[in-house]
């Protein structure tokens, strides 16, 4: 008894933000480095989902400077709806609150721990006050807070609060300065550029140092806001369930309909007599027990799925593939949007897309970006659903090489967005493996994989024709030349060849003793009218036949010849030069002409 | 065949080549040519000539691409290299050739392996060897050393040259072109190929050669052209056993392969190369197990070459199955001066008696 007395005094209660100094990695603040990254994305997570509310295009800007030793302060300002002065405190200092934690839609931030946690963060790493100005319209006065936490009790500690001269009609604007290294600034511009990727309707600008960058908008459509539905009885827990009967005043029947979404007068009959209860029952009166059969029995009667379409807001297969475009340049991309699906009660959808060559680098892994509610997941790669699916994909029937992941030049995009993603934790970095999502995303990968496979099979052939174009007019006539020389016998003419492999025109150029000449052959078997486009360092003063329109641009002189050429014949145009440059042929489909330059 | 017999088939051979592709040209078809295909899939046993030789699966050269039809280039530049050569009575090495190519533009060669290839390529075609067109390897042939005489027609005239008397401690070197020396005499048994020079010093340190009468070739790892065809002469012309002795390892029982069956890259010429008569003497994997000799764990690469040896034609014996599979179990190798660890003397007087006498050698 003595003992337990001993222990009862030191028993107390936690207070969150205790709980969370004491657990920084579950927030993502388990590094300096992860810190900024962490800060900046709820930051931006926050910025983006409050325009989205305000419908707005957002302008999102980004500073980051060094102050002091190791010390960086970190300002965020947005054109949002700005937050009502009573409420800024709250907002800003104190854990767990939020106004979208208990709303079923689908949302950036959710558990409303994010931005408080880097004010926690900075109070415990440098002690400065985190500083916020707000607006929230032309009419109203802008407010600025110093603001902290008092980590005992969890509460807001305003340090100071006055009204502020500020030129933005409306928004808000955040200055955090902690502990911290810029050594993840690779990972936090990947970051920004791949939340630019799937918002394209957002310009943000970063100011890190002296460097500057721009992410630009490419879209001017504001996105729908998604609206909150009610919860689906397939989708609830206990506890949840037991506050909720606490808190009604209804009958059985009517708490069920009109709490829960997608259930009417007989389902809710169909529910309360498999559990056994009376609908006429006062919810507010059931025991635990109770309450345990009626959620068994929420849960075995059919219910058609929630509706999604309000509640989720997909990015779209236009503006994923304009998003891709605008950050990575890239030979070929294609995005899927899936219909929407659900788990457990939540709704989901998921959003996928594939890119391939241009810039990406040829050699290593694939690419993968994976974004839940439009926010990147930035770490755990290897942990994470899409990961998984990635590599379960059989890529080579889609003509890539792969390695458990897919090789070569490749990026691959999946967007899950949901009422609420499964996180594997809370610090939100990784998809958790459910077999509904898992499904969806080969579905998509699939479908895309095809898609892929038809673009790189046409390629290939395209590939193919120019090889055989550059043997046939190149590498044959050169042949010749040898063999005729070896067996000592007359030059064989090669172009038969050429106009038997290939129902085209063929154009040719080449330079030999400063003579420059462009040849053009018929073998289409018809006559064509074409124009010769050259582009090149010469000026072709002395070109005969005559071009019929020459211009300069910065010592580049383009050159554009008509001709009118009968089939089985050629065209000649030489003049004096060096060669090199641009050739082509215009007024014929690309299936039907090809172009060689002799000399490279 | 006389040197101006094989200077004419060459020449003829190779004109014909490019008089086939002018044909095809001037009758506007694309020019090709076909040849062997050179892999371990295309090789046979000859029964008459008792070595491995090239199948009938040939492919097309056709040039409608790129790559092709840069062959094709590639190989007339150098018929028309050799036919200048032949005309003007020169030669080159394969790697002078190389360099020379640096001119050819578009014809010329990425690496010497490919100009090697090639020309091995019209080797077959022409059914004439490389000598023929005045082309020569630049490494200088192995050693050899034993009761034999030869006389050697070099630039100062004729010279006869006895292997063990004549010769300093090293041994006669084998020259470029073994067409060139006329075998007169011997005292020999029996002929031992050797793969490493510790272990062809160590035979000559301990007078092997003397009390056994043998003659010791230094094969060098893998043999030369030269070096095998001077075997093939040593064999035919006086009928001597060839013994050939190698480290216990995959890499080396593709050395014996090479000298008895020919090697994949020259079936073309096995019959002037390929000794068929050569035995394997060692070292045996069992000889690593009955000796107890010291030993390395087979690496990932050797345990793929043994098992790339189940399936090669050449080792399709129920003796080398038999080595091949122990050696797999055992999982050692062991290189033939691991003898050293029973004394110098131990592989002189003691295994190398024990296994000629075993094979009815001596």
């Amino acid at each position: 008894m003595v003992l337990a007395d001993e222990l009862a005094k030191q028993q107390r209660s936690i207070s969150v933000a205790e709980f969370f100094e004491k657990n920084k990695h579950l927030l993502g603040f388990d590094s300096p480095t992860r810190g900024v990254i962490t800060t900046i994305k709820e930051a931006v997570d926050n910025a983006l989902d409050a325009c989205e509310e305000a419908q707005v295009l957002p302008d999102i800007f980004i500073s980051i400077k060094k102050t002091g030793n190791d010390i960086f302060r970190i300002i965020v300002e947005d054109n949002g709806p700005g937050i009502v002065p009573a409420q800024v405190p709250f907002v800003f200092g104190k854990l767990l609150y939020g106004s979208r934690f208990h709303q079923i839609r689908q949302t950036r931030g959710q558990q409303g721990i994010g931005i408080s946690a880097a004010v926690l963060y900075a109070q415990l790493t440098t002690g400065v006050p985190t500083i916020i100005i707000s607006r929230t319209g032309p009419k109203e006065t802008a407010h600025r807070f110093e603001i902290q936490i008092k980590i005992e009790t969890n509460e807001p500690d305003i340090i100071l609060q006055q009204p502020f001269e500020w030129d933005r009609i409306h928004g808000t604007r955040v200055q955090i300065e902690f502990k911290s290294t810029m050594s993840a600034k690779k990972k936090l511009l990947e970051y920004l550029k791949y939340t630019s990727v799937v918002n394209p309707h957002a310009r943000i600008r970063v100011e890190l140092d002296d460097e500057a960058f721009t992410f630009e908008r490419v879209s001017q459509d504001v996105i729908s806001c998604p609206t909150a539905i009610q919860q689906h009885p397939h989708g609830i827990e206990f506890g949840q369930l037991k506050r909720m009967a606490a808190t009604s005043e209804q009958k059985l029947s009517d708490f069920l309909v009109e709490t829960f979404s997608r259930v009417g007068k007989k389902t809710a009959q169909e529910m309360c007599g498999k559990a056994g209860l009376k609908g006429t029952a006062k919810v507010k009166g059931l025991s635990s027990d109770e309450l345990k059969t009626l959620l068994a029995a929420m849960q075995a009667v059919v219910v058609p799925a929630p509706p999604t379409t309000q509640c989720l807001s997909p990015i779209g297969e236009e503006l994923i593939r304009r998003g891709l475009d605008k950050e990575f340049q890239m030979d070929f991309v294609a995005a899927r949007t899936r219909p929407s699906s659900v788990y457990s009660g939540h709704p989901f959808m998921v959003e996928a897309a594939i890119g391939y060559g241009g810039r990406l680098p040829f050699e290593g892994n694939v690419i993968i970006l994976r974004f839940a509610n439009r926010v990147p997941l930035m770490y755990q790669q290897g942990a994470c659903v899409i990961t998984q699916c990635v590599a379960n994909v059989n890529w080579k029937i889609y003509n890539l090489s792969q390695q458990g992941l897919p090789m070569g030049p490749v990026l691959i995009l999946v967007h899950v967005a949901s009422t609420n993603v499964p996180f594997t934790s809370e610090s939100k970095d990784a998809i958790a493996g459910i077999p509904e999502i898992e499904k969806e995303i080969m579905l998509a990968l699939q479908d895309l994989g095809r898609e892929l496979k038809i673009f790189l099979s046409r390629r290939d052939k395209n590939k193919v024709a120019e090889d055989r174009a550059r043997a046939v007019c190149a590498i044959i006539p050169e042949l010749a030349a040898k063999v005729s020389e070896i067996v000592e016998k007359p030059l064989i003419d090669t172009s038969p060849i050429e106009g038997k492999l290939m129902h085209k025109i063929i154009a040719k150029k080449w330079t030999r003793d400063e003579k420059v000449t462009i040849e053009v052959s018929n073998y289409t078997g018809h006559e064509e009218e074409i124009s010769v486009y050259d582009i090149s360092s010469d000026n072709a003063a002395n070109a005969a036949p005559k071009p019929e329109f020459v211009s300069e641009v910065d010592g580049q002189f383009t050159k554009v010849w008509k001709a009118t050429i009968p089939p089985q014949t050629v065209w000649l145009v030489s003049y004096t030069g060096k060669g090199g440059g641009m050739l082509d042929i215009r007024g014929i489909e690309d299936t039907k002409k090809m172009v060689v330059d002799l000399d490279v | 065949m006389s040197k101006e017999e094989l200077e004419k088939k060459s020449m003829v051979a190779l004109l014909s080549i490019a008089s086939a592709w002018y044909d095809q040209m001037k009758a506007g078809e694309i020019p090709s040519i076909s040849l062997p295909t050179r892999t371990k899939y295309n090789i046979e046993y000859d029964d008459t000539s008792e070595v491995w030789k090239y199948g009938d699966k040939e492919s097309m050269r056709t040039a409608a691409s790129a790559k092709s039809a840069t062959h094709l280039l590639k190989m007339a530049y150098v018929i028309g290299f050799v036919k200048q050569q032949l005309l003007e009575n020169r030669s080159s090495t394969l790697r002078e050739m190389y360099y020379i190519s640096e001119g050819w533009k578009r014809a010329k060669f990425g690496a010497q392996e490919e100009s090697n290839f090639l020309i091995e390529d019209l080797e077959i075609i022409s059914e004439v060897p490389r000598e023929g067109f005045h082309l020569h390897p630049e490494e200088n042939g192995a050693s050899i050393y034993g009761p034999m005489r030869i006389r050697e027609e070099t630039r100062r005239g004729m010279r006869a040259i006895h292997c063990q008397d004549d010769v300093g401690q090293a041994g006669y070197t084998i020259p470029n072109n073994v067409e060139n020396i006329e075998f007169v005499d011997h005292d020999a048994k029996f002929v031992i190929a050797l793969e490493t020079g510790g272990m062809y010093d160590r035979l000559i340190e301990n007078g092997f050669d003397e009390e056994y009468n043998a003659i010791l070739v230094h094969l060098k790892g893998q043999p030369a052209r030269s070096t095998r065809r001077m075997l093939n002469k040593i064999s035919t012309t006086w009928n001597l056993p060839v013994m050939v002795f190698t480290d216990g390892d995959p890499w080396s029982y593709r050395i014996f392969a090479s000298v008895a069956y020919g090697a994949i890259k020259s079936a073309h010429m096995s019959e002037l190369l390929a000794t068929p008569k050569a035995q394997f003497l060692g070292l045996q994997p069992s000889d690593i197990r009955d000796y107890n000799l010291p030993s390395d764990k087979l690496s990932e690469k050797d345990v793929e070459a043994l098992n790339s040896e189940l399936t090669d034609p050449r080792f399709a014996t129920d003796y080398w199955k038999k080595q091949i599979n122990l050696q797999l179990e055992m999982g050692l190798k062991s290189e033939q001066q691991a003898f050293a660890a029973r004394g110098l003397d131990f592989v002189t007087k003691k295994y190398l008696p024990g296994r000629l006498s075993e094979m009815g050698i001596i």
